[in-house]
């Protein structure tokens, strides 16, 4: 299997991401920088956390615009899986790929810790590892997570089995204190209509072994790694 | 051109004495560019003119030590031709003015003093301090200084894993930010900043110069008053996007050997950074002022050498290689502009506009800093405090309730999870614990980092206070399993001018030298900032250290949480139940008197080596060491991370409230496997160390037999909410 990381100016988490995806693959992605307009031949596209462009203007707006990103929002149109973490998830959206948008978090701060995610809808190829209402662990780390789109897109959503990850307790509760950043419905990944195109603000590419605290995120990239091959 | 009078030089901030050096080395009157170069590079921030004399008596070699101060950062060899590379800076003064920019362009200040060296920085820290929780002020510089480390550390991926926070209405009018950073580079590979070469190219990288931040260096040695707010201007902006893409090109750049010589430009920009390579090379630099990128028009030739602009380096390539080194920049969409050339006049020369804007002799500028003996004076020894000296109170489980719930104890959680501390996938021990630790990225290795400082030890008696300061980072470290090698200063102190205040930097420094040479744990860089005083009051002393080690093997590190129900708890170490200076002391009785703890390096060597000995044997399952709120606080603390009670029986004729809050040094609470605690008595045995079983872990509540039982949930609420109610007062925004 092959894999291309995205790497815009000031991404980074795209050397954790391409640790996890050489720890499951046992081979390294590309890492395609931003300015290239072509894509390397890949089975999978991944756009790492970080601050693009320092967050000006707004967090993925400029990075959404890059030369890069028409390939691959072409890719996804063709069906390549793609996968969209934290700040990835933002230029998702602002590229129009996933639907709402990700607004300042409710507190108002960056928030940086561990959350229990419930496992929503059953996507064979991104989450088949997981039991469908399993609890996974992942860490969140931004600033601008919160969840936004309109009542009858949220409907849709949730309708659809479009909703990925939602924030939970330990025990799989949908509450206000285990949402770490006010998003609606508790809502921590999306898929677009298709299913190819997952984005989350939780990384799981920072929980890949016991000495890092947990081991959900290797769970994670095996199966996507065992699912694609 | 301005005319320099007497006026001028004094609002320059040197002295009648210093001008008249400056006359004599020039032998004419300078101009205005000229005396603003003297006056920057002769302020106490950037000559250490008062602090010299005693900062060069502390020990800064072991085998282990690559480079100590004198350079952008020290450097230490971890093995396997790796080296880390680490530095803490002071930003007191900036971030009491504008404290969201203050603290976030002293972080990418340090971040480059680091990443100037060739490494990549892999952590940083921060020791905050900050008024009394209650003082008007307080909530909104908290906020804004978190806020801004978080802003700058966040953005740059580099993990900010730790650091400590006091809260003291000493710091009401001068707030201390202090920020450390560790890096990682190979020792075959490692960058200095003396300039060399005749005629190689001096090149300029990073951001346009602009007119913010001219002058930082001198207010930052001059004392507040009320009118203090209107520094506002003086104050620089950060943009840590343009400081990671600054981060990135030069370790491109580093990867080739195109580079002679690097500095950043910190306090006192293009000045300081020129200065210094010239110097240390003991060569001349020619600058063309024109070709300094600028963000505004007009620039002076003044405004230009001392603005401080961030997120700019200073270079010198080897000859024929700007081309090479400019499509770097240029793909990282920074400017690059050769700027000057080294030149055998051991001169600095600017020109611009076709004119000369400053001529001046390098060494004399450089090495003729002012040095001063200030007077100082000895504090005078406070008196040592025992349990029988302290009343007894009722309930000592409502007293170790509000310990756990008093400023200095409570947790730091609200702060640092605003830090992004897990990005670049090494964190193996996250805020909260004695010391980080953090991988050395693919391989066993993994640096354990901690700051420590204990400033009303200092206040109370300078030398104790400042071994102490020392001891706490070494024995964080050890709890860990890590082998402390060794530490960075930031020292934090009032107006030297003043006696009393010299006598405290003086005791701290002398307790610092006892215990750098006890612990063979050196000294290899550092930072001093002297004025912390407003209208005549000054800070406690405050020698923040931040103490580096190397765990060989990071699947032996010990966290503090309590693990299995079980486990023996032990008291390795004495308790001696001095109670002066003690949190109890000040949160129970309301008092702040007495002597510190006593400090005995000899015995924080032995139980500290013993304790290391036990974990590379894989003997212990938790290890902490006692600290702020002496015993009592320390089992609390391990049964809230563990989440997970225990039963203590104290058996000592120490009066109860001496036993559990006199804050002992060169202790420890370790946990043990019953199957293993014969052989870990075994060998304190042999050593002549003394260990005592207190106790067991299990059930749900923290028991001390005859004293407290509380749940581990209540003592875990009363520990997490303090600073969340404080940062949820109105104002604290």
């Amino acid at each position: 299997m092959k894999a291309a990381v995205i790497v815009f100016p000031a991404s980074n988490c795209d050397r954790d991401l391409k640790v996890a995806l050489t720890h499951s693959m046992g081979r390294e992605p590309d890492m395609v920088w931003h300015g290239d307009s072509e894509l390397p031949d890949t089975d999978l596209i991944a756009i790492p956390g970080g601050f693009s462009y320092g967050d000006y203007l707004r967090a993925g707006a400029m990075a959404a615009n890059s030369p890069i990103m028409r390939e691959v929002v072409k890719k996804a149109e063709s069906g390549t899986p793609v996968l969209a973490i934290c700040n990835g998830f933002q230029i998702a959206t602002e590229t129009g790929m996933l639907p709402g948008a990700l607004l300042r978090n409710a507190g108002q701060k960056f928030v940086c810790r561990d959350v229990d995610l419930l496992i929503t809808s059953q996507n064979e190829r991104f989450v088949g590892g997981f039991e469908q209402g399993e609890v996974v662990r992942f860490p969140v780390a931004h600033h601008d997570g919160n969840f936004y789109a309109d009542d009858d897109k949220l409907n849709e959503l949730e309708a659809e089995g479009q909703v990925a990850f939602r924030y939970v307790t330990p025990d799989g509760e949908q509450t206000d204190e285990a949402n770490p950043n006010g998003s609606r419905n508790n809502i921590a990944g999306i898929y677009n209509k298709v299913g190819n195109v997952l984005g989350l603000m939780p990384h799981p590419e920072r929980l890949i072994s016991d000495e890092l605290g947990g081991t959900d995120g290797k769970r994670f990239f095996d199966h996507l790694v065992n699912s694609i091959v | 051109m301005t005319e320099i009078t007497k006026d001028i030089v004094a609002e320059h901030g040197l002295t009648e004495d210093e001008y008249a050096d400056v006359l004599s080395i020039l032998g004419r009157t300078p101009n205005l560019t000229e005396l603003g170069i003297f006056s920057v590079m002769w302020s106490e921030h950037c000559s250490y003119k008062s602090s010299k004399k005693w900062l060069k008596t502390l020990p800064t070699e072991a085998p282990w030590v690559i480079c100590g101060p004198g350079e952008n950062a020290g450097v230490i060899d971890i093995g396997d031709g790796q080296a880390a590379i680490f530095k803490m800076e002071s930003h007191n003064h900036p971030s009491f003015i504008e404290p969201y920019q203050g603290a976030a362009t002293g972080v990418g200040g340090i971040m480059r003093d680091v990443f100037t060296m060739g490494a990549r920085p892999i952590a940083n820290m921060n020791a905050l301090r900050f008024g009394r929780p209650d003082h008007p002020k307080t909530g909104h510089l908290v906020s804004g200084v978190v806020a801004g480390i978080a802003g700058y550390g966040n953005c740059m991926g580099v993990p900010t894993v730790g650091g400590e926070t006091n809260f003291h209405a000493s710091y009401d009018g001068n707030i201390l930010v202090n920020a450390m950073t560790v890096g990682l580079a190979d020792t075959d590979n490692i960058f200095y900043s003396a300039a060399a070469g005749i005629g190689n190219p001096v090149v300029y990288v990073g951001s346009k110069t602009g007119r913010d931040g001219i002058h930082g260096a001198t207010m930052a040695s001059a004392e507040f008053d009320d009118d203090s707010e209107e520094k506002r201007p003086t104050v620089q902006v950060g943009d840590p996007f343009t400081e990671k893409l600054l981060l990135e090109a030069c370790l491109e750049l580093m990867a080739t050997d195109a580079i002679v010589a690097i500095q950043d430009m910190g306090a006192a920009g293009l000045t300081s950074s020129s200065f210094e390579m010239a110097d240390k090379g003991g060569v001349g630099i020619e600058l063309n002022l024109d070709h300094v990128p600028m963000r505004e028009e007009g620039m002076t030739p003044y405004e230009i050498m001392l603005s401080e602009s961030q997120e700019r380096m200073l270079m010198v390539l080897k000859p024929g290689r700007e081309e090479e080194a400019r499509k770097i920049f240029e793909k990282w969409e920074l400017d690059f502009s050769v700027i000057g050339k080294v030149t055998d006049t051991g001169r600095m020369v600017l020109t611009m506009n076709g004119e000369i804007a400053a001529d001046l002799p390098v060494a004399p500028l450089a090495d003729a800093a002012p040095e001063y003996d200030r007077p100082w004076i000895k504090t005078p020894p406070p008196t040592i405090l025992k349990g029988e000296d302290v009343p007894e109170p009722n309930d000592l489980g409502d007293v170790l309730l509000k310990l756990m719930g008093s400023s200095e104890i409570a947790s730091r959680k609200w702060i640092w999870e605003q830090y992004d501390h897990m990005v670049m996938g090494d964190t193996i021990q996250r805020p909260g614990g004695d010391a980080a630790v953090v991988r050395v990225h693919g391989t066993k290795k993994a640096l354990a980092i901690t700051t420590d400082c204990t400033p009303r030890y200092c206040y109370a008696d300078p030398e104790m206070g400042g071994a102490q300061a020392v001891a706490e980072t070494w024995r964080n470290i050890t709890a860990t399993g890590g082998k402390p090698l060794a530490i960075t200063d930031c020292m934090n102190f009032g107006n030297p001018q003043r006696p009393e205040i010299m006598g405290q930097f003086v005791g701290c420094i002398n307790g610092m030298r006892r215990a750098c040479t006890a612990l063979d744990y050196p000294v290899i860089s550092g930072n001093v900032s002297l004025y912390n005083e407003t209208n005549g009051t000054g800070i406690y002393p405050t020698p923040a250290i931040g103490g580096v080690g190397l765990l060989a093997d990071y699947s032996k590190m010990t966290t503090l949480a309590f693990k299995s129900e079980g486990d023996v708890v032990m008291l390795l170490g004495d308790l001696t139940g001095e109670l002066g200076q003690t949190i109890y002391l000040r949160e129970i009785e309301g008092r702040e008197d007495g002597a510190p703890p006593t400090v005995d390096l000899e015995k924080e060597r032995k139980h500290g080596d013993y304790l290391r000995e036990m974990i590379e044997k894989g003997l212990i399952t938790a290890a902490h060491d006692i600290s702020d709120g002496g015993l009592g606080v320390a089992l609390a603390e391990m049964a809230i991370a563990g989440n997970v009670g225990a039963e203590i029986l104290l058996d000592t004729a120490l009066p109860s409230h001496a036993a559990l809050f006199a804050e002992n040094q060169a202790c420890y609470v370790i946990t043990v496997k019953p199957d293993n605690v014969e052989m870990v008595r075994g060998f304190a045995l042999a050593e002549d160390i003394p260990l005592h079983i207190i106790g067991t872990i299990g059930h749900t509540d923290l028991k001390i037999d005859g004293v407290l039982t509380i749940s581990v949930s209540r003592l875990k609420n009363v520990h997490a909410n303090w600073l969340p109610d404080l940062m949820s007062r109105p104002g604290s925004e």
